[in-house]
């Protein structure tokens, strides 16, 4: 198992693999993010009614597996719109989407868990509803949605490796290119998995932990 | 409005054998569920024993689980045990890797419901006879499939979802296999997706309406 063919250009080709999942990861995360908090505020603000299209429309990139949303997305933008997109634009696309439909209900969620008395009181003082959101909800919130927002950011890292379906070589992919040509499949394997091992347990423990500090008070 | 001719019929003319591609998915999934909900169930038996070796197995189990990706499992149950000389079916594969995801989620969301059943009642049995064993079987377990009945209603739907990864190790049967077949036959790629999409956007809709029909009649009291 120890007698490898695998070279250092074939190390290098892995990195630039998981250097391409993370990039995804974290294009998709800041932006998902970005929306989902958007979409949460509206959601909550705007009442069950109004929303309910954003509602659908966040369910069904919830229901749907991510390998037929990014199909989906890669045939409709190249062949329905005929738009020269790249995959990796493609990957980031959708995997903002995902990040957001889930972003959306842990900031619901957060933001619930925020007491009403709290809210009124901070109003009662004078503060606008801009400051009564930034001031006094976003602390509040942030503790109750942070240890599931960790876990989502893991969740679409893990998720990413699903990019390879729009000609995105990630690390899985690249793995999968080197075991064609190495025939090595477990001692591949393992490398990669170790890679996503390494990255994610440290922070879904951190999550864990986060978890039951912020529980108790 | 666009420049593209959509061929809904063409893709409507293959519903049927998409829709047995969606059985054979509902099956894998159904499957791999049972299995690895009798796993998690295991699992958390091997991590309240207090023994070493069982704890650090379930434990390691878990992690590996939950931090790798599924597509990565899937992999490792089909060209990981290969090198092994274990020639694994599609199928099979497919099973192996999903029912190990669905375990080491499910063994979480389980120690999360044991959390909230206080240890007077596992107590309660012991002290009316039974072994620590029975008083598991009999006294907590019931409670926490109880607590966990939501947790388990999304792991549901996620293994659903990862039936479409079969695709990545030869899986031609299910629904996203079946899909990306006639894809091959008739590139009708947006077509046949949006369609794949919409019995999937079903499926899962369907199991969750039906978890909360099995809830309200469950749990009534």
């Amino acid at each position: 198992m120890f007698d490898t063919a695998l070279t250092a250009a074939d190390l290098v080709f892995l990195a630039k693999g998981a250097g391409m999942t993370l990039l995804v990861t974290a294009i998709a995360v800041v932006l998902g993010t970005i929306l989902g908090i958007l979409f949460g505020v509206f959601r909550y603000q705007v009442g069950p009614w109004w929303t309910a299209p954003l509602t659908f429309v966040l369910d069904v990139f919830r229901s749907i597996p991510l390998l037929i949303q990014l199909v989906l997305a890669n045939a409709f933008m190249g062949m329905v719109l005929r738009w020269q997109l790249s995959g990796f634009t493609v990957a980031c696309g959708v995997l903002t989407m995902y990040t957001a439909a889930y972003c959306a209900e842990i900031v619901r969620g957060g933001i619930e868990a925020v007491p009403m008395t709290t809210r009124r009181a901070a109003r009662s003082l004078g503060l606008s509803w801009g400051q009564d959101m930034v001031n006094i909800v976003m602390p509040l919130a942030t503790r109750v949605a942070l240890p599931s927002w960790i876990g989502l950011a893991l969740g679409v890292m893990k998720d990413s490796a699903l990019v390879y379906v729009v000609q995105v070589t990630e690390l899985l992919k690249s793995t999968q290119i080197l075991i064609t040509r190495l025939q090595e499949p477990l001692f591949l394997l393992l490398i990669c998995g170790a890679f996503y091992f390494l990255i994610s347990f440290p922070l879904a423990r951190l999550g864990g932990y986060l978890e039951r500090r912020w529980s108790h008070d | 409005m666009f420049g593209y001719t959509f061929q809904w019929k063409q893709a409507l003319a293959r519903l049927p054998q998409m829709l047995d591609g969606a059985l054979v998915t509902l099956q894998i999934a159904l499957l791999s569920m049972a299995l690895g909900i009798l796993l998690a169930i295991l699992l958390t038996v091997f991590r309240r024993s207090g023994s070493r070796i069982l704890n650090a197995i379930a434990t390691a189990w878990v992690e590996i689980a939950r931090n790798t990706p599924a597509l990565f499992q899937i992999y490792m149950a089909h060209f990981g045990v290969a090198s092994f000389g274990i020639h694994l079916s599609p199928f099979t594969s497919l099973l192996i890797g999903i029912t190990f995801n669905n375990a080491g989620y499910l063994a979480e969301n389980f120690r999360g419901a044991l959390k909230a059943i206080p240890d007077t009642q596992a107590r309660a049995g012991r002290s009316l006879g039974m072994t620590p064993l029975q008083s598991f079987r009999y006294v907590v377990m019931p409670q926490m499939l109880r607590i966990a009945f939501l947790p388990m209603t999304n792991q549901m739907v996620w293994a659903i979802l990862m039936t479409s990864l079969g695709v990545t190790v030869g899986m031609n049967t299910d629904l996203y296999g079946v899909t990306q077949d006639l894809n091959a036959l008739t590139f009708r790629t947006f077509e046949l997706f949006a369609l794949a999409a919409v019995i999937f956007y079903l499926m899962t809709k369907t199991v969750q309406f039906g978890a909360r029909l099995i809830a309200a009649r469950m749990f009534r009291y």
